[in-house]
C-alpha cells in the first residue's frame, strides 16, 4: 500500500501549494458559489426528499386515518403489523420473485440480443428501434395494451393457438399460480430494450483489437465472448443488475392496473400493498410504516451494492467522497 | 379510469408533504359564514356523460337563480377522490361541496372537523326531498351530507339468451338460479359475468347472501357494533362457497375488470357474451357505452336477487347505496341550499330522463328513462329494508377487509369462517 500511495503524493506535491493559496483568499466567494450553486438543488432536495421521508416515518408511529389530530402513539406496531400479516410477506416475497427472475432471465436475454443486434446484419437498425419500443411506452398503456391481450381467448390466446401451442393457453390475469409470472413476462416484454441499449452501449467499448488478438490465440466465439467480451461489458452488467432490482423492489404500475394485485393478493407488492393500505383503506399510519419499510430495503441495498458490486466501478468517485 | 393510477411510490411518498406544511388543525373554529358573495368549490365525479352535461347546466342555472353564489365545479375521477378527500380536509382549503357516500367514509372524514353539521340547515325540507334515505348520511343522527341518487344492486340479464337457453321465467329462488345457470351453461353460454379484478362486484355476492341470511336487526346490529358475531354471517359465507362450486361465472373471472372495455363483466353481458350480472342500476348506462348495440335497453331485464331458503333475512330486502355530497364548514349554509337544489324536481328530473341514476325525490320517478328502470326504482323504493353495501356500511379499512376476503374465495383460496375472521379481525385494528 505504502509503494502505491507514495508515488501519488509526490505527483501531487507540486500543485500544493497552489491549490493551499488558492484555498486562502477567495474562500468566501467559493463558498459563496457554493452556496448559490448547491441552495436550490439542495433546499428541493430536502423539502421534496429528506423532508417526506423524515413525515413518513414520524407518522408510522402512529395510528392514523389521514382525517383528525395524530394522538394515537402506537409506537412500532404498524411495522409488527406490516411484517406479521401474511399479505405484506407474500408482497415482499413477490418483489423478490421479481428481482430474482430478472437477473436469471432478463439479463441473459438481454446479453444475447444484444450480441445479436451488435453484428453486422441486414435491418440491423430496424431491429433495435422494435426492440426498444416497448421501452418508449408509460407503463400505464403497457398495462392496458396487455390487459386487452391477455383476456381469456385474447390476442395472446389465439396467437398461442394459431401457433399450434392452444396447450399453452392459460387464465394469465385470474390463476393466482400464475398471475405473478405473467407480470413478470409483461415487465421483461417492456424493459428488455433498455437492457439491450444499455448493453450495446458496453459493446461498443469492447476494443476490436481484443477480439481479433483473441482470435489469433486460435479461441472459439464462445471462449471470446466468455473471457474478453464478458468480462469487460461487468460494470454495464452491473448497472443493469442495481437498476433493474431497484425497479423489481418499487414494483406497482404494471400490477397496479393489470390486476390490483390480485387475484387473492397474488401479484400483490410491497408498492401495490402501500397503495391499497394506505390510500384506499384511509390507513395512513400504516402505509407509511410500509412506505418506510420499502424505502430502507431499497436503501439498503443501494448502500450495499454500491460498496460491494459497483466499487470498482465507481472507485474514483467514492473513494474521493469517503477520503 | 385506472390511468389516474399512476402514483410511484416517491410519489406517494411526497403526496404526504402537503400535510405536514399544512397545520393539523384540529376543527376547533366555528363555522363562520361569509357574508355577501359565495364562491362554492364543487368536487364531484361527474367526468363523463351525461351526468357531466347536467352538472355544468346545474352549475349555470343555479348561479342564474342565485347572482350572488356561484359554483366552481371540478370534476375528478371517481378513484381519486379516496386520496384527494382526506388531503383536502387536513389542509387550509378544502371544497365547500364534495363527493360523499355516506356511512362509514363519512363517519371517518368528520373526525377532520372540517365536515359542516348541516342538520338545522336541511330539516325543513330533507325528508320530503330524500325520504328515509337521507338517514344513511348521518352520522350519530347529525346529518353531514345528502344523497342525490339512490341505487339498486340486482341481476341485469340478457332476454334473448334466456330465450335460447329455454328460460321462461327469472329465477325467483337460489334453486331456480341454479338451474338457469346449468341451463344456460347445457346451451354453451356464459351463465354470470362477474368483474373479479376490482373486488367489490365479488362482494355484492356476499353481501346479499347475507341479507338473505341474517334479520334484519342482526344486518342492523352488526353493522353499528362493526361484529359479525350471528352464525347467519357464516351460513351466508357458506351459501357463497356453495353457489362458487356450481361454477356460474365466466372463464378467468378473477381477472376480469368491471366496466373497462368490451372484455370487462360490463362488456360482456353488452354484446351477448354472458347472460346475466349482479349489478346495480348503474348498468345499462354501463353497458351502453361498451356496445354498439343500440337495441341494447329492449333485450335487457332486471330480477332481484333470488331468495335463500331457511335464511332468516326479509327475501325482500335490497342491497344498495347512493351517491351524494357532504359540505365543510366555510360555507355550509349556502352548501346545504345549493344541495336542496340537488333534490329538487328539475334538477331530479334530469338525472332520471337523461338516465344518470335513480332519483332520490320520488316526483321524478315517473321521467325514468326505461321500464326496466322504473321497475328496479320501485322494486328498491318498496323494498322494507335497504342495505347499504357493507364496504360502505362499515368502516373504510373493515369493508375493504371484507371485500378482500370474499375476492379471495372467489379465486379459490379461504374459507366461509375465514370471511367472517377477516372481518372482526380488520375492525380490531389488525391487517
Amino acid at each position: 500500500m505504502t509503494t502505491a500511495t507514495t508515488p501519488v503524493r509526490t505527483a501531487q506535491r507540486p500543485s500544493a501549494p497552489a491549490v493551499r493559496a488558492r484555498r486562502k483568499r477567495p474562500s468566501l466567494r467559493k463558498r459563496l458559489e457554493l452556496v448559490l450553486l448547491l441552495g436550490p438543488a439542495l433546499l428541493v432536495f430536502a423539502g421534496f426528499v429528506l423532508v417526506p421521508i423524515g413525515i413518513a416515518a414520524f407518522y408510522s408511529l402512529f395510528q392514523w386515518n389521514g382525517f383528525g389530530p395524530l394522538d394515537r402513539f402506537i409506537g412500532l406496531d404498524n411495522y409488527v403489523d406490516a411484517f406479521t400479516g401474511t399479505v405484506f410477506q407474500g408482497a415482499i416475497v413477490h418483489n423478490l420473485i421479481i428481482a430474482g427472475l430478472s437477473i436469471v432471465v432478463q439479463l441473459p436475454l438481454s446479453i444475447g440480443l444484444a450480441m445479436l443486434l451488435n453484428r453486422k446484419l441486414r435491418g440491423r437498425a430496424v431491429l433495435r428501434a422494435l426492440v426498444f419500443a416497448p421501452y418508449v411506452l408509460s407503463e400505464a398503456i403497457t398495462a392496458v395494451i396487455w390487459v386487452l391481450m391477455l383476456q381469456p381467448n385474447g390476442f395472446a390466446d389465439q396467437v398461442l393457438k394459431g401457433a399450434g401451442l392452444g396447450g399453452l393457453v392459460h387464465q394469465w390475469l385470474a390463476d393466482p399460480g400464475i398471475v405473478l409470472y405473467t407480470m413478470f413476462a409483461v415487465i421483461t416484454w417492456k424493459y428488455i430494450g433498455f437492457g439491450i441499449i444499455l448493453l450495446l452501449a458496453g459493446l461498443q467499448g469492447v476494443p476490436a483489437e481484443l477480439r481479433e488478438a483473441a482470435a489469433l490465440d486460435g479461441a472459439s466465439a464462445w471462449q471470446t465472448t466468455r473471457h474478453v467480451v464478458l468480462p469487460l461489458l461487468g460494470p454495464t452488467i452491473r448497472i443493469w443488475i442495481f437498476l433493474s432490482v431497484i425497479g423489481s423492489l418499487q414494483l406497482f404500475d404494471v400490477v397496479w392496473i393489470m390486476t390490483l394485485g390480485g387475484p387473492a393478493n397474488a401479484s400483490a407488492t410491497m408498492a401495490t400493498y402501500l397503495v391499497d393500505h394506505g390510500f384506499k383503506r384511509y390507513e395512513f399510519g400504516f402505509g407509511s410504516a410500509v412506505a418506510v419499510i420499502l424505502f430502507v430495503i431499497c436503501f439498503v441495498f443501494a448502500l450495499l451494492y454500491q460498496r460491494f458490486a459497483l466499487r470498482r466501478d465507481t472507485q474514483g468517485a467514492l473513494t474521493r467522497m469517503v477520503s | 379510469m385506472s390511468l389516474k393510477h399512476r402514483i410511484p411510490v416517491l410519489a406517494a411518498l411526497a403526496a404526504v408533504v402537503p400535510l405536514a406544511l399544512s397545520a393539523c388543525s384540529g376543527g376547533s373554529d366555528a363555522p363562520a359564514q361569509p357574508s355577501g358573495p359565495v364562491t362554492l368549490t364543487w368536487w364531484h365525479n361527474g367526468t363523463t356523460d351525461p351526468i357531466k352535461s347536467i352538472w355544468e347546466k346545474v352549475v349555470a342555472d343555479y348561479h342564474q337563480a342565485h347572482p350572488d353564489v356561484t359554483i366552481k365545479a371540478q370534476p375528478l375521477q371517481n378513484e381519486d377522490f379516496p386520496t384527494k378527500v382526506p388531503l383536502a380536509l387536513q389542509g387550509a382549503e378544502p371544497p365547500d361541496v364534495y363527493q360523499s357516500w355516506g356511512a362509514g367514509d363519512l363517519a371517518s372524514q368528520i373526525t377532520s372537523g372540517k365536515v359542516a353539521d348541516i342538520t338545522d340547515a336541511t330539516k325543513s325540507w330533507i325528508t320530503q326531498t330524500t325520504g328515509k334515505f337521507g338517514e344513511n348520511w348521518q352520522v350519530d343522527g347529525r346529518q353531514y351530507g345528502v344523497p342525490f341518487e339512490q341505487h339498486f344492486v340486482g341481476f341485469w340479464y340478457r332476454k334473448d339468451l334466456f330465450q335460447q337457453a329455454g328460460i321462461t321465467t327469472p329465477p325467483k329462488t337460489m334453486d331456480e338460479l341454479n338451474t338457469a345457470v346449468s341451463q344456460l351453461k347445457a346451451k354453451n353460454i356464459a351463465p354470470i359475468s362477474v368483474g373479479g379484478k376490482d373486488r367489490w362486484p365479488d362482494a355484492f355476492y356476499f353481501n346479499y347472501f347475507a341479507v338473505r341470511e341474517c334479520s334484519v336487526d342482526v344486518l342492523k346490529q352488526s353493522v353499528k357494533a362493526v361484529k359479525l358475531e350471528d352464525p347467519c354471517w357464516t351460513k351466508a359465507a357458506q351459501d357463497l362457497k356453495s353457489f362458487l362450486a356450481t361454477q356460474p361465472f365466466q372463464t378467468g373471472f378473477a381477472g376480469t375488470p368491471a366496466q373497462q372495455g368490451a372484455g370487462s363483466s360490463a362488456g360482456l353481458v353488452a354484446n351477448g357474451k354472458a347472460a346475466m350480472e349482479l349489478q346495480g342500476d348503474w348498468e345499462p348506462g354501463t353497458m351502453s357505452a361498451l356496445t354498439d348495440d343500440k337495441q341494447l335497453d329492449s333485450k335487457v331485464g332486471w330480477f332481484p336477487f333470488p331468495s335463500v331458503a331457511g335464511g332468516q333475512g326479509d327475501p325482500a330486502a335490497v342491497l344498495g347505496g347512493g351517491d351524494g355530497f357532504a359540505c365543510t364548514t366555510r360555507a355550509s349554509k349556502a352548501c346545504a341550499d345549493f344541495l336542496q337544489y340537488l333534490g329538487s324536481e328539475p334538477v331530479q328530473t334530469q338525472l332520471a330522463a337523461q338516465g344518470a341514476g335513480l332519483p332520490v325525490n320520488t316526483v321524478a320517478a315517473k321521467s325514468l328513462k326505461t321500464d326496466t328502470l322504473r321497475a328496479v326504482y320501485d322494486y328498491g323504493t318498496k323494498s322494507p329494508y335497504l342495505q347499504m353495501y357493507f364496504d360502505r356500511a362499515f368502516p373504510t379499512a373493515v369493508g375493504a377487509a371484507l371485500n378482500d376476503a370474499v375476492a379471495s374465495m372467489f379465486a379459490g383460496q379461504g374459507t366461509p369462517e375465514g370471511i367472517v375472521t377477516a372481518v372482526n379481525q380488520a375492525a380490531a385494528g389488525n391487517k
